[in-house]
């Protein structure tokens, strides 16, 4: 019986839900040391003098490092040997540790090795730093001037990069279009915001390292420290334990992370870090601040005929890695839609803020927030239903799988494998009563309320390559585990491989051990992010394991004495097919174990090898793609707007994904909830502050605002599946794909809800004072007094 | 500093220890009991991860010291299966219900909802999402929380003989 | 982040607390411990000395007589909510006391420690000064008792001295069948408020308002009374106009913005909230009386 697209229960909970899951800083160490780093109070200033001899004299502290002494046990002064993406100045590569000069506030400074946490922190307090403050640069639009400050001296100008994503003759759509409509938009940052925090042990024995990490990307950070602390791939081991959320940040290695494995190779110590919320505010990468100026060209029944503009993305003071996310957004604005000419600008601008990388969606969102709004600018303006205005330009199904004349990062053509686009908007808004809810909104307002609805479509590209590890390996026990470098955030990813790997072999998902992200099990992964996990390692595991099977039956058959194909694998027994045989011969055996065939396969020194055979009772793939495949979703909500306060209140969510074929539908949507709300999160509560010298203002979860289940709705899920043609298992990837429409989704059912006061949304969050405002200032439109 | 010499009872088990002054309930539990299914997730009291039960209410274990539960009954998620592995029904509703992904929030929202099914054993669905606002998730949405903590009300009206 | 250094004191009767606090340096009281564990955790505060005063059972307990409700300082916001007595003779408690915070940080906060606090936004202060409640005070000079007024000094200063300690908090209470209102507007659930209000109103048997107290919280720098307001309303009928009239002295309130909302933005919202509040108190005043 098949386990594949059942939503059986998880094999990562019992743990989980008994305190026995193992997190990164429930690991114990002997005699581990702990870590607090001192950080920048100062967006941006020269370091004239640090004095650390009354910390280094506290009780209980070991050592208190600056980037100086660190150096000596590294190979490299600068994290990354270069860039994948073009040509950036050197000193956007951060040091570990700070240099004399600061550039943002929280970046580290000095790393405390103490016995205890405690301890490190009353040391941490006791570094005395003289900053000679340098002027800083909070917004990025006003950082690209000519007159800016600089976000650091040794770049002269805050404009980075800048280039050119289009196709198609833009000019001549535009000389050509019945109607031309422009407007600004912009989304502001948040933080990834996983309840637990970064972290990191460095456990030392005798030249050799341990370390278990709380990441994303386990071989990322392997590779890193091989290459910086000089070690031999065999003195390296990294474990990623339970990590209790991803969402983006822990996909980075940061500078925090090459210190205190530094200061374990220094001190020949073992030693500790375990973020704190504060920290995560200061150091962990944030996302979102884009800013987008657009033009739409269409003709007099609202099809698109051309896309233009420019997008000024907010990097930071350094780039954590490749600066890929303004590209993700240039190439993928134009959704579900046929857009026939498109020219873009895209300016990477420096801030001296959090540097900028992946959060759950990763540049997706604000695309998505343009190009929706863009739709329901048009229908506003041609009078036309905001639903149909996207029917008459959605890919038709009829055009699948359709390429986008654009190029994705890894130089592969845009090509939505599959998705019925129009199917799925018809679906979803005959579930919430598109049609009825004029009716109801009329009805409402009679009452003095202002309720609205909205919807937004998206598309994703997902199951980023180039490749993700699986093995699967059988014990002499009988008992089947598999390695990926895929990771585990708690998406269920374990539960989901073993699945796919239980189906082949008869058994149920929790006779399978599933081993994410150690490297001592598995040399090569990339790891988790990019909603790319089922679609690259369960492509893997799905190869691997029918290998394994297929060597499985060969051995049997010739043990049995029968052909592979009269073999069926039943509850990790290899069967002779019963329908096969004609006469069942009671003294021959029937069937044989997958431990006794394992144990065959490990070979017996001097003894017969059977021939044909590699030795292990195992199989490693390495599921290779460059395409992504795309999943998509349509989303509609209902809001009710409180005209006097501005306070937005969702009054329904309902939301159709299509992720292709679905191994286990309720982990599914398990994660299209966790990334709505982290949309609705996005669009009305989460505002990093900085103030105009680029000090954070929200550095408390009392400050910056994550919802409760008070504020999130409870959510309706439809689903689609259309299955990838590019994988053997017909998936999408899932876990980002809910967040990107909902900010859109938001604004359009706040403008509907406020259409007598004219209230345009284009900026993100949306928070009530904003919307006050111009709930204000449409009324006195309305009534001249 | 000096050390405290505390006892206590921790999941019905006697405790003596000696603490320091400053030493966060949390991380008493945590780093010195080894009892590390209880998270530390803000430390300013804000995200209901380290939420445990002190004398049968749930108090953050960020904003106690240690030394302040002298002669106190502490109970944490691992105290919440019975002695012979069975599950409490919270945590059989919340397996079954697809209630937790990555477990870390978990902990914190088991030991709120043990008090509030206590007091409120049919509760609604609004009456639960106001039970855990002190709690936040990053992964679920919330939804299946709340699916879960209704399934585990059924299970404990359904034991009541 | 993990609290700096301190030398840990557990007092066990109110004289032997006042006495630590007289002896030991720069030293802090430990109430509930919501807000000050949280401070101390992020190293905004750093004193010497802290002085537990959760072991002196005197400090807990609510009494009803002679028409005072009479609430010890160390008695836990949760028991004021889930009291009957209470929410019988003051049904204003229960109803703030769901917008304070959460369930955990309710069952260890104190209502003598949130006054202490005096966060601009917290809600027992000014159900405190709605009630022209009288604080009482312990320390080394004995016991004096404070007017919720002139308790209240500054932003988050009370007129409470480092060697003192409050054990008690006297609500006059309102005639039965009072009518009551409480609105608030804060981001999130159990957040702070961006503005709340509440307000206690009689009236005569024609309708019109004999007695009203009004206090707003999160748009001053601490609890205030809106007495212009509360003297807007005496004398006429409850009701849409006079509250309306009321309302608009929210726009004289000295309001003090931040990350959550501008000044300007807090008074909209604070007479938009007293609209309400004054609405809710009208219908519930009909109702009961």
């Amino acid at each position: 019986m098949s386990v594949m697209g059942k939503s059986v229960r998880r094999i990562e909970d019992v743990p989980l839900i008994t305190g026995k899951g193992r997190f990164v800083d429930d690991v114990r160490a002997p005699g581990v040391l702990h870590g607090a780093f001192l950080r920048s109070s100062q967006a941006h200033a020269k370091i004239q003098r640090i004095d650390a001899t009354a910390a280094k004299a506290m009780p209980g502290v070991h050592a208190v490092l600056l980037l100086d002494d660190i150096l000596p046990v590294m190979t490299r002064r600068r994290m990354m040997g270069g860039n994948r993406s073009g040509k950036l100045p050197e000193t956007l590569i951060p040091t570990a540790l700070a240099e004399d000069e600061v550039c943002f506030a929280g970046q580290p400074i000095a790393l405390v090795i103490a016995d205890s946490r405690y301890l490190a922190e009353d040391a941490a307090e006791r570094i005395e730093v003289d900053y000679e403050p340098l002027p800083a640069v909070s917004d990025c639009r006003r950082g690209i001037g000519e007159s800016s400050p600089s976000v650091q001296t040794a770049i002269k100008s805050n404009l980075i990069t800048s280039y050119d994503v289009g196709y198609g003759d833009v000019e001549a759509a535009f000389k050509n279009a019945t109607h031309v409509f422009g407007d600004t938009f912009s989304q502001h940052r948040g933080g990834g915001h996983s309840i637990e925090g970064r972290g990191m042990l460095v456990e030392y024995s005798s030249g050799s390292f341990t370390v278990w990490a709380s990441t994303q990307k386990p071989h990322d950070l392997y590779q890193m420290l091989v290459d910086l602390l000089e070690l031999d791939e065999n003195q390296l081991r990294v474990i990623t334990p339970d990590v209790g959320g991803g969402f983006g940040p822990k996909l980075i290695v940061y500078p925090e992370d090459i210190a205190l494995a530094a200061a374990a190779k220094l001190l020949k110590r073992s030693v500790k870090w375990t973020e704190d919320r504060r920290e995560h505010f200061l150091g962990a990468i944030q996302e979102r601040d884009q800013y987008w100026t657009m033009e739409i060209a269409t003709d007099s029944e609202g099809l698109i005929l051309g896309l233009r503009g420019k997008l000024l993305h907010d990097l930071g003071a350094y780039a954590y890695q490749d600066v890929n996310l303004p590209y993700n957004s240039a190439t993928s604005v134009s959704g579900p839609y046929i857009v026939p000419a498109y020219a873009m600008t895209v300016e990477v601008g420096l801030t001296n803020k959090v540097p900028v990388s992946s959060v759950r969606g990763a540049g997706y969102p604000q695309p998505a927030f343009v190009m929706e709004r863009l739709m329901d600018r048009i229908a506003r303006e041609l009078g036309l239903d905001r639903a149909e205005v996207r029917r008459r330009n959605i890919i038709p199904v009829d055009q699948m799988p359709y390429e986008k004349p654009l190029k994705a990062r890894s130089g592969a053509a845009i090509v939505y494998d599959s998705g019925d686009y129009l199917a799925c908007q018809a679906e979803i808004l005959a579930v919430a009563d598109w049609d009825g809810f004029p009716a109801r909104q009329a009805a409402a307002r009679k009452d003095g309320r202002y309720i609205g609805i909205g919807m937004a479509n998206a598309v994703k590209g997902t199951g980023r390559g180039p490749f993700e590890s699986g093995m699967v390996r059988i014990s002499a026990s009988g008992r089947i585990s598999i390695y990926t470098g895929a990771t585990a955030m708690g998406q269920g990813l374990a539960t989901a491989l073993a699945q796919i790997c239980a189906d082949q072999f008869g058994v149920e998902a929790d006779d399978v051990t599933v081993v994410a992200g150690d490297t001592a099990m598995i040399p090569l992964g990339l790891g988790g992010f990019a909603s790319r996990q089922l679609v690259t390692a369960g492509s893997s595991v799905l190869l691997a394991s029918r290998a394994t099977a297929t060597k499985a039956k060969t051995l049997a058959g010739h043990i049995l004495g029968v052909a592979a194909e009269d073999l069926e694998i039943v509850q990790g027994d290899v069967k002779i097919i019963a329908a096969k045989q004609l006469v069942v011969d009671k003294k021959k055996p029937q069937s044989i174990s997958l431990g006794e065939l394992s144990r065959i396969l490990r070979g017996a020194p001097g003894y017969a090898f059977p021939e044909g055979l590699e030795p292990g009772l195992e199989a490693t793939f390495h599921f290779r793609t460059d395409a992504l495949a795309y999943a998509n979703a349509t989303h509609v909500v209902e809001v009710e707007v409180d005209p006097e306060i501005g306070e937005v209140k969702i009054l329904r969510y309902i939301a159709l994904q299509d992720s292709g074929r679905l191994i286990n539908p309720v982990i599914v949507d398990g994660q299209v909830h966790g990334g709505i709300a982290h949309g609705i999160s996005n669009a009305l509560f989460e505002w990093m502050g900085y103030d105009e010298n680029a000090q954070p203002v929200t550095t408390t979860f009392a400050e910056y605002l994550l919802p409760t289940a008070m504020e999130i709705p409870p959510f309706e899920t439809l689903y689609k599946e259309s299955p990838s043609p590019i994988n053997p298992l017909g998936v999408k990837g899932a876990g980002e794909v809910g967040t990107i429409p909902v900010t859109a989704a938001i604004a359009s059912a706040i403008e509907d809800a406020l259409t007598p006061f004219g209230v345009r949304v284009l900026h993100a969050p949306i928070n009530p004072e904003q919307l006050l405002e111009m709930i204000e200032e449409g009324s006195k439109k309305q009534r001249p007094s | 500093m000096t050390l405290h010499n505390i006892k206590l009872t921790v999941n019905g088990l006697p405790v003596e220890a000696a603490v320091d002054d400053r030493l966060t309930l949390a991380d008493f539990l945590r780093h010195q009991l080894n009892l590390t299914g209880t998270h530390i997730g803000c430390e300013h009291g804000v995200c209901g991860a380290c939420t445990i039960l002190v004398d049968n209410v749930s108090a953050r274990s960020c904003l106690m010291l240690a030394v302040q539960t002298d002669g106190l009954a502490v109970r944490t998620v691992e105290g919440l299966q019975a002695t012979d592995g069975t599950l409490h029904p919270l945590q059989a509703a919340f397996r079954d219900n697809h209630g937790l992904q990555c477990g870390y929030c978990t902990p914190g929202m088991l030991m709120t909802l043990v008090e509030f099914l206590g007091e409120n054993p049919q509760p609604s669905a609004a009456d639960v999402r106001e039970a855990i606002s002190g709690n936040l998730c990053r992964c679920t949405g919330y939804q299946r929380i709340v699916e879960s903590a209704l399934d585990a009300a059924k299970r404990l009206n359904e034991q009541e003989p | 982040m993990k609290p700096p250094p301190f030398a840990y004191h557990s007092a066990t009767s109110i004289p032997e607390a006042i006495q630590l606090l007289s002896k030991l340096e720069n030293a802090k009281l430990l109430a509930g411990g919501q807000s000050l564990m949280a401070m101390l955790n992020l190293r905004y505060l750093h004193p010497e000395n802290l002085v537990d005063i959760n072991r002196i059972p005197e400090l807990s307990g609510i009494t009803i007589d002679q028409g005072r409700l009479r609430i010890g300082a160390m008695t836990r916001q949760q028991a004021i909510k889930a009291s009957a007595e209470v929410k019988a003779a003051a049904p204003i408690f229960a109803e703030t006391l769901a917008y304070v915070g959460h369930r955990q940080t309710r069952n260890r906060g104190t209502i003598g420690g949130s006054l202490c606090h005096l966060d601009p936004a917290a809600e027992l202060p000014a159900l405190a000064l709605l009630h022209d409640a009288m604080v009482t005070v312990a320390g080394p000079r004995g016991e004096r008792k404070i007017e919720m007024a002139a308790f209240i000094v500054d932003y988050m200063t009370t007129a409470v001295q480092a060697d003192e300690l409050v054990t008690l908090i006297e609500f006059p209470l309102w005639r039965a069948g009072h009518g009551y209102g409480f609105a608030e507007f804060a981001r999130r659930h159990g957040d702070f408020a961006i503005a709340a209000v509440a307000c206690l109103m009689e009236s005569d048997s024609e309708g019109r308002m004999t007695r009203v107290a009004i206090s707003v919280a999160g748009v001053a720098a601490t609890a205030i009374r809106l007495t212009a307001a509360e003297a807007a309303l005496i004398g006429k009928v409850a009701g849409p106009e006079a509250f309306a009239a009321a309302a608009a002295c929210c726009a004289d309130i000295a309001a003090v913005g931040d990350v959550h909302g501008s000044a300007e933005y807090r008074k909209k919202v604070a007479a938009v909230m007293l609209r309400r509040a004054l609405t809710d108190a009208q219908s519930r005043m009909a109702k009961n009386g």
